[in-house]
């Protein structure tokens, strides 16, 4: 599975404060640790409390490249703030995320297409997010539609079916199972599906427990990508056991050694 | 409705590993190997390059088998108490890319010959060709931690490739590559996971997964070949999907696999209705070794001149234009 850490985040506290006090140290070390976790990519985000998130950007990815070449996931809302973070990030980045109303994959498509990136479409249009499995596909299908029509490879394209708390809206966990399992019938190459995992436990008990069941479940269903704790060892080794088990790596005694190398 | 090839997108590919080392690299060596490289399955070249052809190393043992068929007789019976003289007549008479010279003699039950014995014949080998060496122990864990060691010193610099390391006995061969700059054979007896557990094994005891080449035990045509294929074909894949600790290439002992059977050695008395045994040996070595190249062999070990000659013509024909 390809991981995308999501601890560089500005809602974190000690995030908060290192990008307010333009301190790499927190941030660098935040990198280093994610990758070495396992982290294949790093989600960058300013934080809602920035007040210049154009500049916190700039310094944030900056900070970042001083310490790795890895992906990184350009975590906003804004068109500007994200092409500025791809341009100082480099191709192989990753816009997270653009909604999947017409007039923003116009924005974000051809952004991806024009500086390489690949770009998480949430399956959230105008009329919010869909109350099934088929409206969430539906929403998948504009985006591969539009992707093909801006010459994006529509495996640059990593679908998000959006997961809500499992306190919040219980149907939804089986509703986005069931989406990632239909996105992949919607081009050959199929897009790429992608979690915002921690969303599924927010404000719950007993969160990582349903992180890393969720995660599971979400894998054998075809998931290919989350953004998730990394940090979390426990989530990290019930994720390489189940690709294991769904025979993505061949078995060795050490095979949780030998994902992580 | 045009046809569109349906062409696999990998991830990963296989490590490139070169053999031998020149005067310029440290070593006396005329000519290096480089095996590897392959960005898809063996020969789909719209799949991902074939960098490097695969390679032939002629095999010479210390000591001679007791009984060599009669057309092994006939290509190295003038040299069969010489192992230089063997080496020799492999690398320049016989085109071979590569000695693979086996040290039979050290095992307790054959010769039980000493450290400073074996390591002679290995001074002696390097001394008569300018191939680079393939060398193996005898197979006797205890045995070869006493004279792999000795052989991988004389071999200083050489850049030669050592074998084997295995998943209960790999610590000195390693330290013996890691000090005198040898690449190494870790061994598994036709089972990927253990290969896979000896490449973690002997990476954490400092050896780089570019310094590794893979051995599983190999099984001739109509003695297990298809299992051996079987692992190779997924050992491949995994290195394409992107598992660093399987991407290494790999070698297979094709000759001494393939004239122990009943079919390479009877004689015409003994089964006149196979066809000549004049032919029967070489044909069922070079027949194994289509097998292995289609899947995914990098060093064929080889016995026969002629076997490896048609190996040769193999190669030349599915890789000629792409090189």
């Amino acid at each position: 599975m390809f991981s995308i850490g999501e601890r560089i985040n500005g809602m974190f506290r000690s995030v908060g404060a290192a990008i307010r006090d333009k301190n790499p140290e927190p941030i660098q070390k935040l990198a280093r640790n994610q990758l070495s976790a396992g982290a294949d990519a790093l989600d960058v985000n300013v934080g809602p409390a920035s007040a210049d998130p154009l500049a916190a950007m700039e310094w944030l990815v900056k900070t970042i490249r001083e310490v790795t070449d890895a992906p990184l996931a350009i975590d906003t809302t804004k068109p500007d703030v994200m092409r500025r973070g791809l341009e100082l990030a480099g191709p192989g980045s990753i816009i997270n995320s653009t909604k999947g109303q017409q007039e923003q994959l116009d924005i974000f498509i051809p952004m991806a297409s024009e500086l390489q990136a690949s770009v998480i479409v949430l399956t959230i249009d105008e009329n919010g997010i869909p109350r099934d499995a088929n409206g969430r596909s539906e929403i998948a299908l504009r985006a591969v539609a539009s992707a093909m029509e801006h010459g994006l490879d529509p495996d640059k394209l990593m679908i998000d079916a959006v997961i809500l708390p499992a306190n919040v809206a219980q149907p939804t966990a089986a509703q986005v199972l069931e989406t990632i399992r239909s996105v992949k019938l919607l081009s050959d190459p199929p897009p790429k599906t992608v979690l915002g995992l921690s969303n599924v436990s927010q404000g719950t008990t007993q969160r990582p427990l349903l992180n890393r069941t969720y995660l599971v479940m979400a894998l054998a269903s075809g998931l290919d990508a989350a953004i998730l704790d990394v940090l979390d060892t426990e989530m990290m080794d019930a994720m390489i056991a189940a690709e294991l088990l769904l025979n993505r790596a061949v078995y060795c005694e050490d095979f949780l050694r030998a994902y992580r190398s | 409705m045009p046809f569109e090839m349906p062409v696999e997108k990998w991830t990963g590919a296989v490590n490139a590993v070169t053999i031998g080392a020149t005067a310029a690299e440290g070593g006396t060596r005329g000519s290096t190997v480089t095996v590897g490289g392959d960005a898809g399955l063996p020969f789909l070249h719209f799949e991902g390059k074939t960098p490097h052809r695969p390679a032939i190393a002629m095999e010479v043992p210390d000591v001679a088998p007791a009984e060599l068929p009669p057309p092994m007789m006939e290509a190295f019976g003038d040299v069969t108490s010489d192992p230089a003289a063997w080496a020799s007549k492999c690398a320049g008479e016989y085109g071979a890319d590569m000695i693979c010279l086996r040290l039979t003699g050290a095992h307790p039950d054959r010769e039980d010959r000493s450290p400073d014995q074996c390591a002679q014949v290995v001074k002696s080998v390097l001394s008569a060709v300018t191939v680079p060496l393939v060398i193996f122990g005898c197979g006797h864990a205890d045995k070869d931690n006493e004279v792999m060691p000795r052989v991988s010193e004389v071999a200083a610099g050489e850049n030669c490739l050592l074998g084997t390391a295995a998943q209960d006995n790999y610590k000195t061969i390693t330290a013996a590559c890691l000090a005198d700059g040898h690449k190494l054979i870790t061994e598994a007896p036709l089972d990927i996971n253990i290969q896979k557990q000896v490449n973690i094994l002997v990476s954490d005891a400092g050896m780089d997964l570019s310094r590794i080449v893979m051995y599983q035990a190999t099984g001739g045509l109509g003695y297990g070949m298809e299992y051996a294929y079987s692992i190779m074909e997924r050992t491949r894949l995994a290195a394409l999907s992107g598992d660093r600790m399987l991407a290494m290439p790999m070698l297979a002992l094709l000759g001494n696999e393939c004239w122990k059977v009943k079919e390479a050695r009877l004689s015409d008395q003994e089964a006149p209705t196979w066809g000549p045994a004049a032919e029967r040996g070489v044909l069922w070595e070079a027949m194994t070794a289509a097998c292995f190249l289609h899947g995914g062999t990098h060093i064929f070990v080889m016995w026969h001149p002629r076997a490896a000659q048609q190996l040769r013509t193999m190669v030349d024909s599915l890789i000629g234009e792409v090189i």
